[in-house]
């Protein structure tokens, strides 16, 4: 029992750690303690009073057979706990434990912060081991990838920029076969609506920037897409804890959005990268909330059914169940707004798993697990038992997941736990059912 | 024997409540201070309504997820925190000799109930000294700080009681509660029970986060 007795091997992790010594460690350690941290990680680490309130909340341990290892507060004690204890000073081996511990056993979900009494948000402690580890330059290799892509090109999947604007131009291309004058308006200034996307969709998901074009197009927003760096919204940095270049990034978004003068960014159905624009990055860019307005594609879709701009001939068939993202519901209080979205989309009702809304369990896929990469695959499915029976236990055929990392990571868990579910985004099934413009 | 006694209520009583009081100030102070230096992020989210609004609905038992999750330990916790303050302000002997010093006194609990009030501090102690002994997850996070603060806990009482019922030497006792009694309040700012000074703070702050920009409630 133990991160010991668990490790994974992964390249990035072992060649990090071969290049440190306890030296070495200490002093990127204490640079850390004394440079970027102050008075919040100070009292979280002095009052949690070790009562193990928080050991229900994390799916980690609920997947594990109960391994007291996995509770949110084993976990900090295991990384960031250690570091204070000793001052710093900890082996190369040790690095590397509490690396796979906080990368890939923690999906910064923040359910345990409503078990907590004292407020301790854990998400803080592992995301700031993420930071000593990046600053180390011990991160798994396959979100270390998508962070040096964000360096190099702006975007997370080495898009390049001739790349993107051709892929938008075969998206326009394909959608005119059934929509004749559909445009993807690049670099339209003035618009109404800035609609972002995360690169995996320019990469090889481009249905839904079709799907996203249809909907645009069809509800007649005034929209665009901004032809340079800057259209990726995601932020793998803020998960690998390459802070500076998380600011770089969210910067870039903004001003890609403030030079084309539209009225509000419109972001799709992504959870991590909402995160990062109005919680972290854009903190550690200097604005204290974002600089132009940003809307979830949740908000924007309940907008247009709402509003009439869309109008659907059909519904989809439920009765479905819904998975919370963390980042957009217990992370910005979408649940209500998302709710009355499925209900205007779907004839049948919403099964509810369990435990949702803000209280739901993670998919086990976000703040960066996923990202970590095939080393970690079967562990992170595994966390995601407790999910898994929680679906299950819906008896619905249709899981509603308004997130890229949701859906990966219930993909993979439909899959494993053999569940026999199909995963909708919110643009899948207005796409499917909406009225189309007479051609 | 008196002169003993003489001083563990009068010097060092005083001495344990300075060290309390100015103790308190010191950690509040430079806990604010580091917080202004460092902390600017989370410092400007800070929002009145949003922390009485996590205060709140995290002091009624069971309404929180981790309340409703952990139903014993909620109760006893309840239970332990209300007696441990309650009793020893509320306590006869203790206003008794409060009025002798000072001329004020408040109303007081009877002596029954200050008894089954001690108890169940005491119980509650055995209650949470079972949990790090046995619960896996509650033993694998014990450190020597968690021991620490249980043992200051629940020597005032446990010694108290045994002062009351006048088991075994009275006059070791009872000046062993007052000594505990005074390690206890001395404890407060620089062991792990500085939580009854941070913890506010804490919960306010993740109160406003959520309420603030995160738009979800935090219980």
């Amino acid at each position: 029992m133990g991160i010991q007795d668990r490790l994974i091997e992964d390249v990035g992790l072992r060649e990090g750690v071969s290049r440190l010594t306890e030296d070495k460690i200490q002093k990127t350690v204490n640079a850390v303690f004394q440079g970027e941290t102050g008075a919040r990680l100070k009292a979280y680490a002095e009052i949690c009073l070790r009562c193990g309130m928080c050991t229900e909340a994390c799916h980690f341990y609920l997947s594990h057979d109960k391994d007291p290892t996995y509770a949110p507060a084993a976990k900090v004690k295991q990384t960031i706990g250690t570091l204070l204890a000793n001052g710093g000073r900890v082996s190369p081996d040790q690095i590397y434990n509490m690396a796979q511990i906080a990368y890939s056993e923690c999906n910064l979900c923040r359910r345990c912060v409503h078990f907590c009494p004292v407020g301790i948000d854990t998400a803080y402690m592992m995301i700031t081991m993420r930071r000593i580890c990046h600053k180390l330059g011990v991160t798994p290799q396959y979100i270390q990838d998508t962070a040096h892509s964000h360096s190099a090109t702006f975007n997370q999947m080495w898009v390049k920029d001739d790349e993107w604007t051709d892929t938008l131009q075969w998206q326009e291309e394909e959608a005119r076969d059934e929509f004749p004058d559909l445009r993807i308006p690049l670099d339209k200034e003035g618009a109404d609506v800035y609609y972002s996307v995360i690169a995996p969709e320019p990469k090889f998901r481009t249905q839904l920037i079709y799907q996203a074009a249809a909907i645009l197009h069809t509800a007649k927003i005034d929209w665009t897409m901004p032809a340079e760096p800057g259209w990726d919204n995601s932020d793998m940095c803020m998960f690998t804890g390459d802070f500076e270049m998380m600011g770089r990034l969210k910067r870039k978004h903004f001003e890609s959005a403030q030079k084309l003068k539209v009225k509000r960014i419109v972001m799709g159905e992504c959870g991590h990268a909402f995160r990062s624009i109005y919680d972290v990055g854009n903190r550690w860019a200097g604005w204290k909330h974002y600089p132009v307005p940003v809307v979830h594609s949740v908000e924007f879709f309940w907008e247009l059914l709402t509003q009439g701009k869309i109008k659907l001939v059909s519904k989809y068939p439920g009765p479905v169940t819904l998975q919370d993202p963390c980042n957009i519901v217990r992370g910005r209080g979408l649940g209500d707004k998302l709710r009355e979205v499925i209900r205007i989309l779907v004839d049948g009702e919403i099964v509810e798993t369990a435990s949702n809304r803000e209280h739901n369990l993670c998919c086990s896929a976000g703040g960066g697990v996923i990202n970590c990469g095939p080393p970690f695959k079967n562990a992170r499915v595994a966390a995601c038992k407790a999910k898994a029976d929680q679906l299950r236990a819906t008896g619905v055929k249709t899981i509603i997941a308004p997130c890229h990392n949701c859906h990966g990571g219930l993909d993979d868990t439909v899959h494993k736990y053999e569940l026999g579910m199909e995963i909708k985004f919110l643009g899948d099934i207005i796409y499917q059912c909406m009225e189309r413009p007479e051609a | 024997m008196y002169g003993i006694y003489n001083f563990v209520t009068g010097p060092l009583v005083w001495a344990s409540f300075a060290i309390f009081i100015f103790g308190s100030i010191y950690r509040l102070v430079s806990m604010y201070t580091l917080a202004k230096k460092k902390d600017a992020v989370s410092l400007a989210y800070m929002d009145w309504k949003f922390s009485f609004r996590s205060i709140f609905n995290w002091l009624i038992p069971f309404k929180a997820l981790g309340w409703k999750m952990n139903p014993v330990l909620t109760v006893v916790t309840y239970v332990f925190h209300i007696c441990l303050l309650a009793t020893p302000i509320l306590l006869s002997a203790h206003i008794i000799m409060i009025e002798e010093s000072w001329g004020v006194s408040w109303w007081s609990l009877s002596d029954s109930t200050a008894d089954v009030m001690t108890i169940l501090v005491i119980a509650a102690c055995a209650f949470f000294a079972g949990r790090r002994l046995y619960q896996k997850d509650v033993r694998f996070l014990t450190t020597g700080q968690d021991w620490l603060i249980l043992t200051i806990a629940a020597l005032p009482f446990i010694t108290g009681f045994l002062a009351y019922h006048q088991l075994f030497n009275y006059q070791v006792l009872i000046i062993a509660h007052v000594l505990a009694g005074n390690i206890m309040i001395a404890a407060i700012p620089f062991t792990r029970i500085s939580h009854m000074l941070f913890a506010v703070f804490t919960r306010a702050y993740i109160g406003s986060e959520f309420g603030g920009i995160r738009k979800a409630k935090d219980w």
